[in-house]
């Protein structure tokens, strides 16, 4: 196929495999390991992605899916050396430990803020119409990042800064 | 996964040709298809993604909201109509999954979604839906999460969606396109079957049909409740959920459509409910009636037997906030 | 040079503690923490090796048996596919933490469902699992299999065995008792990681890159599986996507990526899938416990009776160590504790995060709760009542004990209202409130570490050691230990672990990892600066060093006057470990909420009060009792293993079946950290922490459960339908 993706501002071939899942085509393909793979079933968030903006999981779609379409990982948000402003505040406020969902929560995070801007509801919001940001807000658009070694509250913490920074 | 050909639609009617061929799948989010072809449980030759076909809008129509097929779950929970008119289905939709996966998750994908019984979804294990005449895993297995209405002796799996038991509730009803018989409209209702003698059957598609959209009758006047019973505070299926439209009149009970998931291989809708609150006045007695209505048959086949209680409970739960009632 | 201590004894109080730099205990941000936020740390399946095959695992479809064919020639026919591989030496099970020789192998033979028992390669990932899902496998499978826990022959476990005064007599005589039976489902580590190992041979020398807990242990474990020398195999963890007891010993997929790379010669990939992570590395058991609790009137324990049940499969010696802290906990002149194993066709049971009091200290705190409340005494105060000023069973003094500190000042921060306790006293709405309590102790562990420490010429230090990070913190305290010694800010000390070319650490295991290569760098490091305060002519108590600067003028650049120092510290545990009771202990208190019409239940709020020794780093410390106060919500609430009664397979083998907690289900969480020096916990005062954060705390949940509702659980975790089956009308 000769058609192309663009993986963080770069186009790249897709796979000849169609099977070949995005989140393997960033790992395997384009040696992007920064995002993870911890379930390849859509349960966990690790492989979180942006994809035109949105927050998906790329374990459960196909790269070829992808023909055309922008997608950000978390390579793309940042580095060492210029860190966004989430990734400092996760490092700040110790929002991870063992590192592994880290680079899903904060795209999740990434896209949170901007969902938030865009005062998209949730399951947590009182008022569909106007929800606000609480931190049981922020916990309920986060569940879907599962973190088994539990930094979750540091993560509350860190996205908050970062929102309360930003508004 | 099997090796399989690609494809994309280019509209609707191809879609519905292309998906015709012996072994062709739809394609749309994939949230659900992949999972399954991933462990082989679904294993397509020809994959035909719908996912570029122009039926990713919605739009008021002179009788209601027309969602349509392509239209992620996320777009349907932010959209300000829904949101001010049709909260029941919005509160579903956030309810369900994440955003990740709502972002993903298409109206068609997620009406077709199949059962998270974890017999059907492992290759290793008996299961009549995805093995006909293999036999039924579950029965006498863990099955906690399964059904305990309209099950079969064939299957008691569960239809594991939120957004169809609101849509249920709100009467709203599934277009389809191509087949034999032309075009059609279905009510939600009537969408997904019981499993009966054939469990691998999960709704009324038939091969070379897709869905195009999914309309809402206008909106109406009432209360709109979606209550989800569920192990975790997010990221998990209803053990029982409840879609409830309740409108009050003079003290007296004027609307009550109510639809359950969790409970059925499909969005439960039993008419007798309504027939049943329609005109009186809430009591915590009348809940009590309308729960052994709705439970009357139910019958757990293995470690649901929980949900019969949970389910009356969470009735009377729903039906108190609805009508106002003290309790 | 070697530095070395045997830990017989108290070390000195306050060498330590009179460092200059400032650096030890302080909320140092992870040195390693910009390489995980911008995902250039790398993991086992990440490494950049030319060309790797890919291999995945074939798992058994029945319970126990034989395999009595495999079509090879159907699954070569596929594409890509380049072997399949069902070598004797293959692994069928994780080995045991610290059993540093290989778990079972010959594949062929089947003792639970999902056991590895062949890898296919292939040149893609693809291609490879398509043909893994269609290998064609023939068994001859066993009938006979004992699958039900409470059905099967116990094996009683003597070395746990107590029995002293008269459990029954006291039972009967007492004023106050309870006698209760508490079941707690099997649990799963689930680190985010699935384990992986990428095998490459060059020659007869072996590279693995995997996700391990325990290199020092889990080379010999590799080698003996293969059946080579530990000189030949090299084993690479920089980072480990969490553990939790899952990647103690090395698991089947190491092993199958070894040999396929071997008969190939070429490198080669094997990824755990998630569902394999769960059915085929360690669970917990399910454990079946029997308390029996007896006070006099003013509420002092008069008997203790503990006894368990738990299981593993044939072969295994590990039985979850239910009774741990029970042991010394609570005083009682009657004790009667008792432990059995039955062996069971489930996958391997073995140790996931504080195995034993993760489960066996949340049902003996249940009891306390319902005999404290038999007795009339507020549950804080009834503990407070019954610490013993000495091991009740044994003559081994507590090295320190903090555990009145904790109940006292945790109380206190959560603002614990000592008053009448009775169920259903408040209710928001549809909901319950209720608090509830619970004591924390986890049993202290050292064990033996090296660790080289070079100070450069031009002054940084570098620290190396095999010792892995899954999280922990290690890479952030070494260096802070090692800059507070060496007088060196952290931007100039190197931590290099996760290698077996260097030294051998303790292993990450059993909380004893921090405390252990801690003193292993420290002693390193005072070895070194003996030799600075040599060349600096001062004694090395009084050598001060801060910020590369020696006092007196001269700085270290100049002392080592172009040239390295190198110094490798070895710590060992000695009659610390055996002539002594060494413990963390702590507090959990919670606020939870129960859905009258539904049952489900919600932790509000929990605080855990901890005692551990010396806080190595404030940050770090916290988030591992954070962590560990989110899995005791998952033990109560969210978590279990669901298995099949006719062939034992895991119903729920994966992230969306079994419940680990996800972020809503974590609201409002505090941690009070009491700081101590214990002497004679390690060289560097400090104790294991990683565990003790879930070691009682499902029973707070539990007990405050109890306080909102009415409903005293017999079971966990407390999902909605137990929580209404057990609540009163
Ligand atoms: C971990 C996890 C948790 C989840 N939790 C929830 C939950 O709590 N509640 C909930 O409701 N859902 C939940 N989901 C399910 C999720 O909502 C569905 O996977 C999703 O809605 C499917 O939509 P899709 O567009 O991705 O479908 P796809 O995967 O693309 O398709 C699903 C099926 O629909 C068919 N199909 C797609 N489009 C059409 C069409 N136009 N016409 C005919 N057939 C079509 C496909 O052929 C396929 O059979 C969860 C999923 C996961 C993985
Ligand atoms: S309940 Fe239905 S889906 Fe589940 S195993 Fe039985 S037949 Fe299959
Ligand atoms: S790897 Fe995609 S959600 Fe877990
Ligand atoms: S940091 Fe380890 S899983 Fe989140």
């Amino acid at each position: 196929m000769s058609e192309t993706i663009t993986v963080n501002g770069v186009s790249q071939p897709l796979p000849d495999d169609v099977r070949v899942s995005l989140l393997d085509f960033l790992r395997q393909h384009l040696g992007l390991t920064g995002t993870k793979k911890g379930c390849d079933h859509g349960q966990c968030g690790a492989c979180t992605v942006l994809v035109d903006g949105f927050r998906i999981n790329s374990c459960l779609t196909l790269a070829a899916m992808h023909a055309d379409q922008e997608v950000t990982t978390i390579e793309g948000l940042g580095t060492p050396e210029d860190p966004s402003a989430l990734q400092r505040a996760f490092v700040e406020h110790d929002a991870f430990q063992c590192g592994y969902c880290t680079p899903g929560q904060i795209c999740s995070a990434t896209a949170l803020l901007e969902e938030i801007r865009s005062e998209w509801p949730s399951d947590a919001s009182d008022d569909l119409a106007a929800p606000t940001l609480t931190d049981e807000e922020i916990r309920e658009r986060m569940s879907g990042n599962l973190c088994r070694c539990g930094a979750y509250a540091n993560i509350l913490a860190a996205i908050r800064q970062v929102a309360e920074e930003d508004a | 996964m099997r090796p399989f050909d690609y494809i994309r639609a280019t509209d609707p009617t191809d879609a519905a040709e292309r998906t015709s061929a012996p072994g062709a799948m739809a394609i749309a989010g994939g949230t659900n298809l992949i999972d399954l072809m991933k462990l082989q449980v679904e294993t397509p030759d020809t994959l035909v993604d719908v996912g570029r076909l122009d039926m990713g809008s919605i739009e008021e129509a002179g009788d209601g909201l027309r969602i349509g097929a392509l239209v992620t779950n996320t777009a349907t929970a932010v959209h300000p109509k829904v949101r001010a008119d049709y909260p029941v289905l919005a509160r579903a939709i956030l309810a369900g999954a994440t955003q990740q996966l709502r972002n993903k998750a298409t109206t068609a994908g997620n009406l077709c979604q199949r059962t998270r019984c974890t017999y059907f979804t492992n290759i290793d294990q008996p299961c009549n839906k995805r093995a006909p005449g293999s036999g039924c895993g579950a029965m006498g297995g863990v099955a906690r999460l399964h059904a305990i209405l309209g099950t079969s002796d064939q299957c008691i799996a569960t239809y594991p969606g939120d957004m169809a038991v609101a849509m249920a509730a709100l009467d709203a009803h599934v277009h389809i396109q191509g087949g034999r018989g032309g075009d059609r409209q279905v009510p939600v209702r009537e969408f997904h079957r019981l499993p009966g003698e054939t469990p691998w059957q999960d709704n009324v598609l038939e091969s070379g049909e897709i869905i195009t959209a999914v309309t809402l009758p206008l909106p109406v006047k009432g209360k709109q409740i979606y209550r989800k019973v569920r192990e975790r505070s997010s990221y998990a299926f209803a053990l029982v959920s409840i879609a409830a439209i309740v409108a009050m009149d003079g003290g007296r009970i004027a609307r009550a459509d109510l639809a359950f998931g969790g409970l059925a291989h499909k969005p439960w809708h039993d008419p007798r409910l309504a027939d049943l609150l329609v005109g009186e006045a809430p009591s915590p007695a009348l809940f009590e009636k309308a729960a052994d209505v709705l439970l009357d048959e139910a019958d757990a086949r293995g470690g649901s037997e929980f949900k019969i209680p949970l389910a009356r409970r969470t009735l009377t739960a729903v039906l108190t906030e609805a009508t106002e009632t003290r309790t | 040079m070697t530095a070395h201590l045997k830990q017989d004894g108290p070390v000195d109080r306050a060498h330590l503690d009179g460092m200059q730099q400032g650096l030890l205990g302080k909320a140092v941000p992870r040195i390693e923490g910009y390489a995980k936020v911008t995902g250039t740390a790398t993991y086992a399946a990440e490494y950049d090796v030319a060309d790797p095959a890919e291999g995945v695992l074939v798992t058994a479809t029945i319970t126990k048996g034989k395999v009595t064919y495999i079509d090879n020639d159907a699954a070569l026919a596929m594409p890509g596919v380049l072997a399949v591989i069902a070598d004797a030496r293959m692994t069928t099970r994780p080995a045991q933490g610290t059993a540093g020789e290989a778990p079972e192998q010959e594949p062929q033979s089947v003792s639970y469902w999902g056991q590895p028992i062949a890898v296919v390669v292939a040149e893609t990932f693809e291609e490879a699992r398509n043909a893994a899902k269609h290998l064609v496998v023939a068994y001859e499978a066993d009938a006979d299999v004992d699958l039900d826990p409470a059905a099967a022959q116990p094996e009683p476990q003597d070395g746990q065995a107590v029995e002293m005064g008269d459990l029954t007599a006291a039972m009967d005589a007492a004023t106050h008792s309870v006698d209760l039976t508490i079941e707690t489902d099997g649990h799963a580590s689930a680190a985010m990681e699935p384990h992986a190992a990428i095998a490459d041979w060059d020659g007869d020398n072996l590279t693995v890159r995997a996700s391990l807990q325990m290199l020092n242990y889990n080379i010999a474990e590799l080698a003996d599986a293969l059946g080579v020398e530990e000189d030949n195999v090299r084993l690479i963890s920089r980072y480990v996507g969490g553990g939790f007891g899952s990647k103690l010993g090395i698991s089947e997929e190491v092993v199958a990526a070894a040999l396929a790379a071997r008969q190939l010669g070429r490198p080669v990939r094997v990824v755990m899938s998630r569902q394999q992570v769960f059915q085929c590395i360690m669970r917990r058991s399910e454990t079946h416990q029997r308390l029996q609790l007896a006070c006099d009137a003013e509420g002092r324990l008069t008997a203790f009776g503990h006894h368990a049940r738990v299981s593993n499969l044939p072969g295994e010696s590990f039985a979850e160590p239910v009774l741990q802290s029970s042991h010394f906990l609570y005083g009682a002149e009657n004790r009667s504790l008792g432990m059995d194993l039955v062996r069971i066709h489930r996958m391997t049971a073995g140790s996931v995060r504080a195995p034993g009091e993760a489960v066996g200290m949340p049902a003996l705190e249940m009891a306390m709760d319902e005999l404290a409340e038999k007795a009339g005494i507020d549950p804080v105060a009834f503990r407070l009542r019954n610490i013993p000023g000495e091991n009740p069973e044994e003559d081994l003094p507590f090295t320190s004990h903090t555990l009145a500190d904790c109940l006292r000042q945790g109380a206190e921060a959560f603002g614990w209202d000592d008053g009448p306790r009775r169920p259903r006293m408040r209710r928001e709405g549809d909901w319950w409130i209720g608090t509830g309590m619970a004591s924390a102790a986890r049993v202290h562990n050292v064990s033996e570490a090296k660790a080289r420490v070079r100070l450069t010429a031009e002054g940084r230090a570098v620290v190396q050691t095999d010792m892995t990070d899954l999280g922990t913190g290690t890479y952030t305290i070494l260096a802070q230990i090692a800059g507070e010694m060496l007088g060196l800010p952290i931007d100039r000390v190197t931590v290099e672990l996760g290698d077996t070319n260097h030294p051998r650490g303790p292993g990450s295991g059993g909380s004893w990892g921090a405390a252990s290569i801690g003193s292993a760098v420290y002693l390193a490091c005072k070895a070194l600066r003996e030799e600075i305060a040599r060349r600096a002519n001062t004694g090395e108590a009084e050598l001060g060093l801060k910020d590369g600067a020696v006092a007196g003028g001269r700085t270290l650049v100049d002392l080592l006057g172009g040239e390295a120092l190198e110094e490798v510290g070895h710590y060992e545990p000695g009659d610390n470990q055996d002539a002594w009771t060494a413990s963390g202990f702590g507090a959990f208190f919670a606020q939870v909420r129960v859905n009258h019409w539904t049952g489900e239940a919600r932790v509000d709020r929990m605080l855990g009060a901890f005692g551990f020794g010396r806080v190595l780093n404030e940050k770090t410390a916290r988030s591992q009792c954070l962590g560990g106060i989110t899995w005791s919500i998952g033990a109560a609430l969210t978590e279990a293993l669901h298995f099949d009664p006719r062939d034992g397979h895991l119903a729920n083998p994966d992230l969306a079946e079994y419940h680990v907690p996800v972020h809503r289900d974590v609201q409002d969480v505090e941690v009070l950290m009491l700081e101590e020096r214990d002497p004679l916990a390690s060289a560097i005062q400090a104790k294991g922490i990683g565990e003790l954060g879930m070691c009682g705390g499902a029973g707070a949940i539990a007990n405050a459960v109890y306080n909102a509702c009415g409903a005293r659980l017999r079971e966990l975790p407390m999902t909605p339908d137990r929580i209404l089956a057990a609540l009163p009308e």
